[in-house]
């Protein structure tokens, strides 16, 4: 059974809604910026376990000592487990780690299980966040041009405009939440811009075969009936996706959780797109059958 | 698209079972088949150390272009030209010259030139040459000269970690190359890295110099390891690189550790003369610019065999002989990267990664049950073959699973059943305008096919550029979100599809649920 619901009628404010958002979290990228992990800014990261007793604090104030600069304690999963984080000061040294190991050993009266140590260089970390970006953009370069090979340009524009609103909003939100961007947060933006291009080629897809259809038929009413043909595949794939990012959300273990949280807002924010985004821009271009007419040996493969 | 021929069946389910077999290989714990194949676990898994290492190769440059200084001056006045003001910098010689023209005609000479050679392979001389002002020249490497200094120490570095680390005994490290200036070591199992990481960080140039009794020309002020400080000659009487063996030993008047050394003929001589000659001086071992101990010479060491004392522990000792029987690095190496994994949170990582594949699988089990009924358990099937054929095809790969990978497999149950759903709720619109089931099934398949491969191909090029940028534990996400992709698209349009002509041929006559 295929649902009627008046989407385009919710085109304007969904619209307004998506470009206030947009643009919020644009300003929050560039104010407050992102919270880099050591991956892009460079540092130190320790994962210890120790007894249940020992607090933040006291490893705080232990390593405070070391006149290390800024230092970040927080607890990571169970109890007594806590991720420390040392920011890249210019001298280096190569003796930092053993250092800090060796202090927190002597001043917790608690046996230490250092159980994940990590250290990127300033170079390295650089050349990590550029070949990062590069990733990304080379991503949405690549769907430009599939997408536009496929369909046609207005198609291009519209998902590409869609992409770009799913990315930035994504990163907006892990923003305003202080969450820490790494490498696997990379890789989810990555896959949030494959997962959320599925979801707008299903609805173009129709989209397309909806126009040479019925020809006398607007792309308002085209779009309209493509979203409603088309719903209830998108509701069940963003619900399988969904059970199984949840999935590994709560029982994957802290190092996924911030790769599943941003894959899962990614999954919910791009099936959004793909309807209130990646459709009206069509409307806007004038996508109309003729536009499929000239170029008649791309439309059906 | 529900007429399957005998071949093409036949062809499905022996490439479905082939590839599936290969997953099992990974519950054996022995290697009992013939086939020894498995899934790598990354380092993030099994636990263990991963450090990148670069090549610093300033102070080689330095030394190369130091090493240039007496064959230019030599072949100044070779050919009579005057010079004056010759300055050597760390990367360059300036100095100034009558008749600039002249010698940049012969610096530029193709043929037998000693001091600036030609690298053919390259198109480029080692030298570069710049007029500063008006007589003023400055000579430096060029760009090609740089990088055949770079090339071969980062080979010869890499040949001597290598050797360092076999001789430490870690299992299996890996040891490459990254890119032109940085060296990527694994090592599996390792807990603290350490003592890799001092093994790796010095350099180990060693050299026997004897102790000048004033400063005088030729001599330079080194602090020894107990804080003395000695001026010492430049002279080199023997180097590191003479050595052809070198063990931890115990010296018996204090029990104390020392390293014993074995000569090659040449060092032997060497060792043999300037101990003959020089019996009451001391001489001074020095290891990377550092006096270890400076010893008096009792009498004349001829038979190529030594040893050095310098109040070492054991341990140091041990690790001062393995550094001299690996032989010396050509240049420092900072550790620029590095990331070590205890094998408990691997462990950890392990269980939780499972954990969540079983229980984010059967949620996505049950809800196409509940679903598709029937065809939920087509597409129930199809996701179980295509769990299996992504791990066999990651085992014939011997791919490395990483916890971000695991998360990638998770992700493609999820997004797995999406290319069934496509067809699914296609059939489910062809149902509407068509009578007869079969038509309805098949034109669902044709027409689902199209927006399929569009959808999954935009993921798979997601997944390819990831590959191409991303390092280590992101690669294996890669990986396995790739490979998802191709086992997805071949368990929805060969096996679910084949399974769903069987259901729809049996029961021609009956109202189908979809």
């Amino acid at each position: 059974m295929t649902r009627n619901i008046n989407f385009v009628s919710k085109f304007k404010k969904a619209n307004i809604f998506s470009l206030i958002i947009f643009i919020l979290s644009i300003i929050f990228i560039f104010f407050k910026g992102l919270n880099y992990g050591i991956d892009f800014k460079g540092g130190t990261l320790i994962e210890l376990r120790t007894d249940t007793s020992i607090n933040a604090t006291v490893i705080r104030d232990s390593l405070k000592s070391m006149n290390l600069g800024d230092i970040n304690v927080k607890k990571f999963g169970k109890e007594g487990d806590y991720l420390i984080k040392v920011e890249q000061k210019n001298t280096n040294n190569s003796n930092l780690i053993p250092e800090i190991k060796k202090t927190l050993a002597d001043n917790l009266n608690a046996d230490v299980d250092f159980r994940r140590v990590e250290n990127v260089g300033p170079k390295v970390s650089s050349e990590l966040l550029e070949s990062s970006i590069i990733a990304i953009s080379l991503a949405l370069a690549a769907m430009l041009f599939y997408i536009w090979i496929r369909f046609e340009w207005q198609f291009s524009i519209g998902s590409i405009i869609a992409l770009f609103h799913d990315v930035i909003i994504t990163l907006g939100i892990f923003s305003v939440l202080s969450l820490e961007i790494n490498l696997s947060i990379i890789a989810a933006v990555l896959t949030i811009v494959g997962y959320s291009m599925n979801d707008t080629v299903v609805i173009y897809d129709r989209i397309r075969e909806n126009l040479l259809k019925y020809t006398k038929i607007s792309i308002s009413d085209i779009s309209n009936l493509s979203i409603n043909e088309t719903l209830s595949r998108t509701i069940i794939t963003s619900i399988t996706t969904l059970l199984a990012l949840i999935s590994i959300y709560i029982l994957g273990g802290e190092i996924l959780r911030g790769f599943s949280f941003a894959m899962i807002l990614g999954v919910i924010i791009g099936t959004y797109s793909s309807m209130f985004v990646a459709s009206p821009i069509l409307k806007f271009f004038k996508v109309s059958y003729k536009t499929l007419e000239k170029e008649e040996e791309k439309i059906l493969p | 698209m529900l007429n399957f021929s005998k071949i093409n069946i036949f062809l499905i389910y022996l490439i479905l079972i082939i590839i599936s077999f290969f997953s099992l290989l990974n519950l054996q714990t022995e290697n009992k088949t013939f086939i020894n194949k498995k899934v790598n676990l990354g380092l993030d898994l099994q636990g263990g150390s991963y450090l990148l290492l670069e090549i610093n190769s300033d102070p080689l440059v330095k030394e190369r272009i130091q090493a240039k200084v007496i064959p230019i001056k030599k072949f100044l006045k070779e050919n009579k030209l005057d010079y004056s003001n010759f300055v050597v910098n760390d990367k360059s010689l300036i100095f100034n010259i009558d008749n600039p023209e002249k010698f940049e005609l012969i610096f530029f000479s193709k043929e037998e030139n000693l001091i600036n050679p030609y690298i053919g392979q390259y198109n480029s001389f080692e030298l570069d040459l710049k007029n500063l002002e008006k007589n003023k020249l400055e000579i430096s490497f060029s760009k090609y000269g740089l990088l055949t200094i770079n090339n071969s120490a980062l080979k010869q570095s890499i040949e001597i970690v290598r050797r360092r680390i076999d001789d430490v005994g870690t299992k299996e490290p890996t040891i490459l190359q990254r890119g032109e200036k940085r060296i990527l070591v694994e090592l599996p199992g390792l807990k603290d890295p350490e003592r890799i990481k001092n093994l790796l960080g010095k350099t180990a140039q060693l050299n026997f110099r004897l102790v000048a009794q004033n400063e005088e020309f030729g001599v330079e002020k080194l602090i020894a390891e107990n804080g003395e400080s000695l001026n010492v000659s430049k002279r080199v009487v023997m180097s590191g690189e003479n050595l052809i063996d070198a063990q931890p030993s115990i010296q018996n008047q204090q029990n104390e550790p020392t390293v014993s050394f074995t000569l090659d003929r040449i060092g032997s001589q060497k060792f043999g003369r300037a101990t003959t000659d020089n019996v009451g001086k001391r001489l001074a071992i020095v290891l990377d610019g550092k006096i270890i101990s400076a010893p008096n010479i009792n009498e004349p060491i001829t038979s190529g065999k030594g040893v050095i004392s310098g109040s070492f522990t054991f341990q140091e000792a041990t690790d001062l002989a393995l550094l001299l029987r690996s032989g010396a690095l050509p240049t420092p190496l900072d550790v620029v990267e590095e990331r070590t994994v205890g094998p408990d949170l691997g462990e950890d990582s392990i269980k939780s990664g499972i954990t969540s594949l079983i229980v984010g699988f059967i949620l996505v089990i049950f809800f196409m049950l509940y679903k598709y009924r029937l065809f939920g358990l087509v597409a129930n099937i199809a996701l179980i073959a295509n769990l299996l054929m992504l791990v066999g095809v990651l085992t014939i790969l011997e791919a490395t699973l990483t916890l971000p990978g695991i998360a990638g497999i998770i992700l493609t149950v999820g997004m797995a059943v999406d290319a069934n759903v496509l067809i699914f709720e296609r059939i489910k619109e062809e149902l509407k305008t068509e009578k007869s089931i079969i038509h309805a099934f098949d034109s669902g398949y044709s027409k689902a096919k199209i927006t399929v491969l569009d959808a999954n191909i935009t993921t798979l090029i997601a997944a390819i550029i990831l590959f191409a940028f991303g390092s280590g534990p992101v690669k294996g996400f890669a990986i396995t979100l790739g490979i998802g992709i191709l086992t997805t698209l071949f368990t929805a349009y060969f096996l679910a599809r084949h399974l769903t002509s069987m259901i729809i041929l049996r029961k021609k006559n009956i109202t189908l649920r979809i």
